[in-house]
């Protein structure tokens, strides 16, 4: 192919070997090698546009190198695992690897938002506020075209063909960042003998290193990274775990990283994981994150090829590639010096640094002119030429502080432009521990904050941007942290020839090179390049009134991209600074908050997906209802059968017809799922006196009562049939879905505040299955199967307990009805659960038998007018709001819970909601659960809602609707006719009645 | 997310086996009947909110499900100590 590679100056070479390796951008072919980026390649290319800017539809190129990247986001892969919005700049290249720029339609080169021009009209600065927020329903409208238009990569439709994994770490020391800082520090903690990781996001150790041509103990730092590797490696006490970005930083030492595992493998050799979160729980953490080399802004500063100094270095000394053929740097500090050399190395002489400071002496400065290179001193780039590529640089002569122009401009021909503006300590994830960066106005960058946790930050991202000093700072913290946990002495081990720090010229503090025309009015500074906020938009900020940097933040969007405004941050502050007129110190920092980069939500999900996601409960007889029916209800984890459908029957019919099973003959449902708590000890009465409302004094052994637990403020909290299983012996039943909060509460009152009492308490919802048959017939079918009891009604009486022997298992019967009819509730040991569901259900057969789930249940129970906790009462309805005072005993010796409430004035009103059924006027309406409740269809809304629908079902055994609900001064208004609006702007006509639908006296479970 | 030690387990767990219980070393009154609205409502309603060390009730939820109290201060999350329900605090006044 030609005109492949044009860029490259030989080919990559990786462990010996070169490979070539075919892939695709924006549906071009290119070629590029082993070891290189998706943006290494491109360059190597000359494939100058990437991407096109969010608001202002410029053409944009290649910045960085790193997760720093601003421009170069693209879509990776296609189908169900095209992942969206990656730096081009962190994918690694591999065979077959196809990519597309997410923004820029129809093409990256010819973009129709640019010629329409309608975004930079459309979004000034702050125009999500100034737009979008009246009236609300046109942002519906703005964002479907903005979001087309503007793209933000595609999120796959399909499901995630990929899978992710966890793994939790519990180490003595966690070293973040394998640059040589990190490094050394984690030799020094491993030969101490303590349990170290060092987690790193390259693939491979050495940070820094890795790009540049600094020389070490008389090796090149490359070498001297892969020896310190090895030494590393060697150690069975430490975990290196590369391509792992350490992304979030919380109490106590407790840190998440991604591993991306085969993000960088060809789709067809794949296998494993893709990628892994891993939790860490450390002892101690060492921070060695390094710093970002900013920017420096000028005019027209997103034009291709203009790019961060270190960013060029890295592509001439790790990918072998020149990102051009002629460079103009410009400078306000030492380190910069460093890319000219290399770019001077590889023998291309058009080279012109211009440096801002002037009269400035250093050992890199000499070399640099030793070497022939032209430096240009007081002079900043003010403006690049050019359209999709770089053409020119303008440069003017500045005053001494860099704050003017102080002379016309020159033009320098070239193709890059590289640009620094000083280093940017990474102090994310200090920061994130919730302690402010702290600006330090010698080295120019914010440098980690004082903070709890047991932590240190050394090298770069402490603000040491000497590799000599990076190094030293790492080899003492390594040993340090592991004798703080008694590991060695203290004292480093190994032993490291350092040359002396070399002397440095101070970095000017200067972010923006001032421009013929102001900010505001002329080209386009751009600070944050993803989201195109500009050093105007900033200083239109300030102008608007805003003067905090975290309001700046929002109204601009700077730092809101998906490189977190690592670049641009710091710059944005300088600017908002300059404009107030304030210090960087006074317009105050921002904090930083996880994730430190964009993060897989696979990842964080992990295996806890579909059938993994959340426990689900299975009753013992399952197995027989998968058998009968597929319609299941989930009730908490539990999974319930909801009706039995018959062929050809629907909900409405299948649940009539079960309902009407159980008032004329009988029904079988499992409850099985009911909260069971078996409460033993010498105290357990007077336990269950204090939680209850009811006094169970006189409930003696074989007896059951329906009891009240209220909250300590008067609300209704659970409620269930307590049995007395023995002297000092119950069982008490909860709601399905509140068994595990009353356990845990009941738990509370017995550990914190009646230690005294001798009681346990055990949930053994597990331990039982419940089989419940209902109806007129139930008495013949258990008889049929239990001969050991007699159950005549004058022998077992309702609210009474029996133990027997059923189909050959010793069971406890319950005489209980939660349906109205005469019901016994069957419990055996949960293995028998479905022998006696079948054996009942055989026993039935000449009776009519009827399996019922839980939605029959629920309309049995609301014919009744019985109410369900949760449903029927949202925790703020006392026993009165339910019509339940009868089971209220006021005055037991000792004042249970919730009885003081019950006298609160607020308790005491009479207009609260109170619990009453509704009838439809016409007999057929049914008025959906959550209705509300008006007393005229004339006013004008908004008016008083005076209640709301709570339970309302459509088909039952009565052959009308029925709704329960709970109304102002309910109990007072029987008879009444009321109303209640609905979405589709009709009144259902409602009469208030008595909530108990069906046989008020209660005679037919009596019998 | 905190690491809390269990005074009963002797074992310093991960947060997410424990469950929050409130403020601790609240006193149920002795004979509610007898005490006014506005004492009943202190006790029912009224929670501290220091922004220093917080005497809080956990509950070792997914191990021992034995409730104990916390002291942490509520600025930098840091435990100062943990112990059982029928202990008081053993540090009386915490270091800043
Ligand atoms: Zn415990």
């Amino acid at each position: 192919m030609s005109g492949c590679n044009i860029n490259r100056l030989e080919p990559l070479n990786v462990a010996g070997e070169s490979t070539v390796i075919n892939f695709k951008f924006n549906s071009k072919k290119y070629r590029g090698y082993k070891g290189d980026t998706l943006a290494s390649a491109l360059i190597a290319n000359k494939v100058d546009v990437v991407g096109r800017s969010f608001k202002f539809s410029r053409p944009r190129g290649i910045v960085g190198h790193w997760s720093e990247e601003p421009n170069a986001i693209v879509q990776v892969g296609s189908g169900a695992g095209t992942v969206p919005n990656l730096k081009a700049t962190q994918v690694e290249l591999y065979e077959g690897l196809e990519a597309k720029s997410v923004n820029g339609w129809p093409t990256v080169n010819f973009d129709f938002m640019s010629l329409v021009g309608v975004f930079e009209k459309l979004m000034p600065p702050g125009f999500y506020y100034k737009t979008f927020m009246y009236p609300g329903r046109f942002w519906m409208l703005y964002e479907k075209y903005i979001r087309k238009a503007a793209g933000l990569g595609k999120v796959p439709v399909d499901s995630d063909p990929d899978y992710y994994d966890k793994e939790n770490h519990h180490c003595d020391i966690l070293v973040v960042g394998s640059g040589p800082s990190g490094m050394i520090a984690a030799l020094e903690a491993g030969l101490s003998g303590a349990d170290v990781i060092i987690a790193d996001d390259q693939s491979e150790m050495g940070g820094s290193l890795l790009y540049s041509n600094h020389s070490l103990e008389g090796k090149s730092g490359f070498n001297w990274a892969k020896l310190l590797e090895n030494k590393i490696s060697s150690l069975k006490n430490v975990t290196v775990i590369n391509r792992c970005t350490v992304f979030g930083y919380y109490d106590h030492n407790f840190l998440t990283m991604i591993e991306r595992c085969n993000d960088h493998i060809s789709v067809t050799s794949k296998s494993g994981p893709r990628q892994k979160l891993h939790r860490v729980r450390a002892k101690r953490v060492i921070l060695a994150t390094g710093a970002f080399e900013r920017p420096l802004v000028f005019a027209n500063n997103d034009i291709p090829g203009v790019m961060i100094a270190s960013s060029v270095s890295a592509y001439i000394n790790r990918y072998k590639v020149l990102p051009g053929a002629s460079l103009v740097l410009c400078t306000n500090n030492d380190y910069a010096y460093k890319t000219a050399i290399d770019w001077k190395s590889e023998g291309n002489n058009r080279i012109t640094i211009v440096d801002t400071r002037r009269a400035v002496k250093s050992e890199l400065i000499n070399q640099a002119k030793a070497l022939g290179i032209k430096i240009i001193y007081g002079h900043g780039v003010t403006e690049a030429k050019g359209k999709k590529r770089v053409q020119a640089a303008l440069i003017s002569p500045l005053s001494a502080n860099g704050s003017e122009l102080i002379g016309g401009s020159t033009e320098i021909v070239c193709d890059v432009i590289a640009t620094s503006g000083g280093w940017s300590a990474a102090v994310h994830l200090n920061s994130q521990t919730g302690v402010k960066p702290v600006w330090n106005r010698n080295i120019i960058s914010f440098t980690p904050g004082k903070t709890n946790e047991t932590q240190v930050s050394i090298g770069a991202c402490n603000g040491s941007f000497n590799l000599i000093d990076c190094i030293q700072e790492g080899s003492e913290a390594g040993a340090l942290m592991s004798k703080n946990l008694g590991f060695g002495k203290g004292k480093p081990k190994e032993k490291i020839a350092l040359d002396k720090s070399e002397n440095e010229h101070p970095t000017q503090p200067i972010f923006c090179i001032p421009h013929q025309k102001p900010s505001i009015k002329g080209l386009k500074q751009f600070v944050d390049q993803q989201l195109d906020v500009t050093a105007g938009s900033i200083e239109l900020a300030a102008k608007e009134g805003f003067e905090s940097v975290e309001h700046v933040k929002r109204y601009t969007a700077l730092g809101f991209g998906t490189d977190q405004g690592k670049l641009g941050n710091v710059n944005g502050m300088a600017i908002l600074a300059n404009a107030l007129n304030k210090s960087i110190e006074e317009t105050g920092t921002t904090m930083f908050r996880p994730a430190y980069t964009p993060t897989t939500f696979g990842a964080i999900a992990g295996r806890d997906v579909k059938v993994l996601f959340d426990p689900i409960r299975y009753t013992p007889m399952h197995e027989w209802h998968k058998k009968h029916t597929k319609e299941f209800e989930n009730v908490g984890q539990w999974r319930r059968p909801w009706y039995f459908p018959k062929v050809s029957e629907g909900m409405e019919q299948a649940v009539a017809r079960e309902c009407l099973a159980v008032r004329n003959k009988v029904g079988i449902l499992d409850a099985s799922t009911l909260g069971k708590i078996d409460v033993k000890g010498k105290d357990a009465l007077e336990f269950l006196n204090r939680v209850y409302t009811n006094d169970f004094t006189s409930l003696t052994p074989g007896r059951c009562r329906y009891g009240l637990m209220l909250k300590e403020d008067g609300m209704i909290f659970d409620d269930g049939v307590c049995a007395c299983i023995d002297k000092n012996h119950y069982l008490i039943h909860t709601t399905t879905g509140g068994a595990a909060n009353v356990l845990s509460w009941l738990e509370m009152w017995k550990q914190t505040e009646w230690p005294e009492l001798e009681v346990f308490l055990t949930s053994v919802t597990d331990v039982w299955a419940t089989a419940t048959i209902s109806g007129p017939e139930s008495r013949k079918v258990i008889s049929k199967i239990c001969r050991d009891i007699d159950f005549s009604d004058d022998n077992f009486k309702f609210m009474h307990l029996k133990h027997g022997t059923v189909a050959g298992i010793e069971a406890r019967i319950f005489r209980i009805s939660f349906t109205g009819e005469l019901s016994f509730e069957i419990n055996v040991p949960s293995r028998y659960g479905l022998y006696i569901w079948s054996k009942l259900i055989d026993a039935g057969d000449e009776f009519g038998i009827t399996p019922y789930g839980t939605e029959a249940m629920h309309v049995l129970r609301a014919e009744k007018g019985f109410i369900i906790v949760g449903q029927d009462t949202d925790g703020s309805m006392s026993p009165s709001d339910m019509g339940l005072s009868w089971i209220v005993k006021e005055g037991k010796k000792f004042s249970f819970l919730g009885e003081r409430s019950l006298h609160r004035s607020d308790l005491l009103r009479s207009d609260r909601k109170q619990f009453v059924g509704l009838l439809s006027n016409d007999s057929k309406t049914h008025v959906p659960e959550g209705s509300q409740i008006v007393t005229s269809k004339k006013k004008k809304f908004p008016m008083k809602m005076e209640g709301h629908v709570t339970s309302s079902y459509a088909h039952g055994s009565l052959g009308y609707p029925i709704a329960l609900a709970v109304v102002e001064n309910g109990h007072q208004r029987l008879g009444e006719t009321v109303f209640s609006p609905q979405a589709d702007g009709s009144f259902v006509d409602l009469k208030i009645v008595s909530p108990v639908f069906y046989d008020s006296k209660g005679e037919r479970s009596n019998v | 997310m905190l690491l809390i030690y269990c005074p009963y387990c002797k074992q310093y767990r991960d947060e997410e086996e424990f469950s929050y219980a409130g403020e601790a070393h609240i006193k149920r009154p002795q004979n509610p009947l007898a005490i006014s609205d506005e004492s009943w409502g202190n006790y029912l309603f009224f929670r501290k909110n220091p922004s220093d060390v917080h005497h809080e009730m956990w509950n070792h939820s997914s191990g021992c499900r034995q409730f104990f109290n916390v002291a942490r201060d509520m600025i930098t999350y840091e435990i100062k100590e943990t112990y059982c329900i029928s202990e008081s605090p053993k540090i009386e006044k915490y270091k800043k």
